[in-house]
């Protein structure tokens, strides 16, 4: 469980309160320039706040970067100079764990991103798709308690988005962890979540949390059900003006 | 247009450099045939001539200077360029600064500082050092302060994620980020020390393949000056060619 | 004025007003170094006697010469190589590796077939300067966007056309980068080649002065040389950052 309102510097951030459940999937929508990824970088410890408290688990964080969390961000961070197995076995290999359950976990964690034809290549060679899942891999084979995901797959195309977004579906079911995932895209948070929280303009504070109510189970073919088209269109209705306000204040003279 | 290609072995690479080995031998042995022995000798000549230099004694005192010099010189010239580099790449507003100052010095004609060298070290082996590091310091600083510049924050985020402690953040993501830039600053080093380094021996030596370079022109002893000269290319060329294989695999991956 | 840029004055003018300090206090001896103000007299000096000006000609007219030529040599090579792609794979290994090679051990070899005159060191400038210029001029035909090249043709423009009204402004500001480059080296060319050994020019005025222990002229010539070069560079430099901003480039 989460409990946080929180607040970060040059009001960035509006006040916030947020309360992620645990083993949910929950998405974070807003204008350009809201402070979605501030509240990312919050949460995971990488910038301070000024105001407020964060607890994982009842436990407050302080400074610095708790434990159990994981983090993909939208800029490719694979290492390039590591082959993709090396890569994903990075962060075992700094935890000191033992060379056999290193080999096990990437090699599963290869199966599941569907990259073992490619484990001993080097990012340099992969698609952007390609070297996201390897970001991917790298923080799972962690198994992280929280995931955070910073706009991950906003390089990549439409269909592979929507084809990644099912991998991550299939990720978040096997792992039980709780995922919190950033977009800009509505479509993507209407069908992966089960709560979008969607965001003002800056200081960015949340409008409303949409429910979704879809069931654990599913996949990216819910684009077809009607209640996909309702949620986006809330999500929407939502933003709307909201975006119209962002894109006002960026054209401004500063 | 149907075009036949040509057969793959004419198109390799090693064929590129057979065509080109043999137009300068060409043009080599035409300007002989103009110039006469007293101009130029012949690339056989030249080649017999060098095994003779090498089997000689008075040789390689002179060779052993030459590259004594050139190491010692190298390795300041690396230590501190790196050293340098990094500090100047870290500290955002001293990079500033010395950038401009740092280029002006780079595009100067060096050897007018050289007396002003001589004066302070007092002719001999601590002047050329100095004049040989002198050259490789500049470049070597250069290339890493932007390798360390131009580090991708997108891995400080990661390391930071991973909780990586600083030391470790150093060794496995900070180091072969930077490593492919750093070692072409090396490479560029390399070459502009060892100029440095004959440049102050053909100035004011007395050894060093410099001296002897010189000195042969007073004697007009056309073989010695040849192949030394010959001698001097094919081992910069080749130790470049060396090195230029190791950059290219650096670079390849990153 | 930005904040680096006044640092860096500062910086520069304390360091001149140190080694004025450290001169005059005999920390550094006279026989190594006269305090910077003196060097600004000494050159002053020469400059009123006329005694420069000779050698001044003489190192100038040979880095022209070795200028022009190489910018011309330069560009012509350059677009030639880059139109012969197979020419162009061929010759690479030798541009990768031009500069790892002391171009100044061909000197000695140039005066003893030309002579001790101004030959040798104006092919010395020549050959530093025309690697680069070659070298820049491929990259800025390389950078020709494809989409250019294009619209060209579908405004059925004449391949000459073509050339001089898409494809040398496109490429001008790396063309303006090469001849930057061409300018300094041919300096380092030159005056090392005087440096060495010559009859004449700047460079040799400053090793004559050297050996026989007359360091207000030697210093003043340094000073002179320098500050004429840094003049020239720094200029061209701004110059060409100019352009590259006009065109959104870097």
């Amino acid at each position: 469980m989460f409990a946080r309102p929180g607040q970060a510097s040059l009001h960035a951030l509006g006040p916030i309160d947020l309360d992620l459940q645990t083993g949910e999937f929950f998405a974070v929508v807003g204008p350009s320039g809201c402070g979605k990824s501030t509240l990312l970088d919050v949460i995971a410890g990488l910038s301070p706040f000024t105001e407020g408290a964060i607890a994982i688990n009842g436990k407050p964080v302080g400074q610095g970067v708790p434990e159990g969390l994981g983090a993909v961000f939208q800029d490719d961070a694979s290492f390039p100079w590591l082959t993709v197995r090396d890569n994903i076995a990075f962060g075992l290999r700094q935890r000191g764990v033992g060379q056999a359950e290193i080999r096990e976990r990437v090699t599963g964690a290869l199966e599941l991103m569907g990259l073992t034809d490619f484990a001993r290549a080097y990012p340099a060679q992969l698609s952007g798709g390609m070297r996201q899942r390897v970001c991917i891999a790298r923080t799972l084979v962690l198994e992280p308690r929280l995931i955070l995901l910073d706009e991950p797959f906003g390089a990549l195309d439409q269909q592979t988005r929507l084809l990644m977004g099912d991998e991550l579906l299939n990720l978040w079911r096997q792992t039980r962890a709780t995922v919190l995932l950033i977009t800009h895209a509505l479509d993507e948070a209407a069908m992966l979540a089960d709560r979008v929280g969607v965001m003002s303009a800056r200081p960015g504070r949340f409008l409303e949390i949409v429910e979704t109510g879809w069931p654990r189970d599913r996949d990216s073919t819910i684009v077809a059900r009607p209640e996909f088209g309702r949620i986006t269109g809330r999500l929407w209705s939502l933003l709307r003006g909201e975006s119209l306000k962002a894109l006002r204040h960026q054209s401004e003279p500063r | 247009m149907n075009r036949v290609a040509s057969p793959p072995i004419l198109r390799s690479r090693a064929f590129d450099l057979v065509i080109l080995s043999g137009v300068v031998l060409g043009l080599w042995q035409l300007a002989h045939l103009w110039g006469g022995d007293v101009a130029m000798t012949t690339p056989l000549g030249t080649l017999r001539h060098t095994v003779q230099t090498l089997a000689s004694a008075e040789f390689w005192p002179h060779a052993g200077a030459t590259l004594g010099a050139f190491l010692v010189a190298l390795l300041l010239a690396a230590g501190a360029g790196v050293l340098a580099g990094a500090l100047l790449g870290y500290h955002r507003l001293s990079g500033e600064v010395a950038e401009p100052v740092l280029v002006a010095v780079y595009s100067i004609p060096k050897v007018t500082l050289y007396p002003i060298i001589l004066l302070f070290f007092g002719i001999g082996i601590r002047a050329e050092v100095a004049f040989g590091a002198l050259h490789g310091v500049i470049p070597i600083t250069l290339f890493t302060m932007n390798a360390v510049r131009n580090i991708n924050p997108v891995f400080i985020k990661t390391g930071r994620i991973l909780r990586l402690s600083p030391w470790a953040l150093l060794r496995s993501v900070l180091l072969p980020a930077t490593l492919p830039e750093v070692f072409t600053g090396l490479r560029v080093g390399f070459a502009l020390t060892l100029i440095g380094t004959l440049l102050s021996e053909m100035f004011g030596s007395r050894r060093g393949l410099g001296f002897m370079l010189m000195n042969a022109i007073g004697l007009h002893n056309m073989d010695v000056i040849m192949s030394l000269t010959f001698m001097l290319v094919a081992f910069a060329g080749s130790a470049n060619a060396a090195l230029l294989v190791v950059d290219h695999r650096l670079h390849r991956r990153a | 004025m930005r904040l680096a840029t006044r640092l860096r004055i500062g910086v520069l003018v304390a360091t001149v007003a140190l080694v004025e300090g450290l001169c005059r206090a005999g920390v550094i001896g006279a026989f190594t170094m006269i305090p910077p103000s003196e060097m600004a007299l000494s050159l002053w000096r020469l400059l009123r006697a006329g005694q420069v000006q000779a050698d001044m000609r003489r190192t100038l007219t040979a880095v022209g010469i070795a200028v022009g030529s190489s910018i011309v040599v330069g560009i012509v090579a350059g677009a030639v190589v880059h139109a012969l792609p197979r020419l162009r794979r061929t010759i690479d290994p030798l541009l990768a590796a031009y500069y790892s090679v002391p171009v100044f051990v061909f000197y000695p070899m140039f005066i003893v077939i030309f002579g001790l005159n101004d030959i040798p060191k104006v092919m010395i400038g020549f050959l530093y300067a025309v690697a680069v210029m070659i070298i820049n001029t491929l990259n800025g035909l390389d950078r020709v966007a494809p989409v250019l090249l294009k619209t060209a043709r579908v405004l059925r423009m004449s391949r000459a056309a073509t050339a001089l009204r898409v494809v040398l402004p496109c490429a001008a500001p790396y063309l303006f980068t090469g001849i930057k480059l061409a300018i300094a080296y041919s300096f380092i060319g030159v005056v090392g080649s005087e440096f060495i050994l010559s009859s004449g020019g700047l460079g040799y005025q400053i090793g004559f002065a050297y050996h026989d222990f007359n360091n207000p002229t030697m210093y003043a010539l340094i000073l002179f040389i320098l500050s004429f070069v840094l003049v020239v560079n720094m200029t061209l430099h701004a110059w060409e950052k100019a352009l590259m901003a006009r065109r959104g480039l870097r």
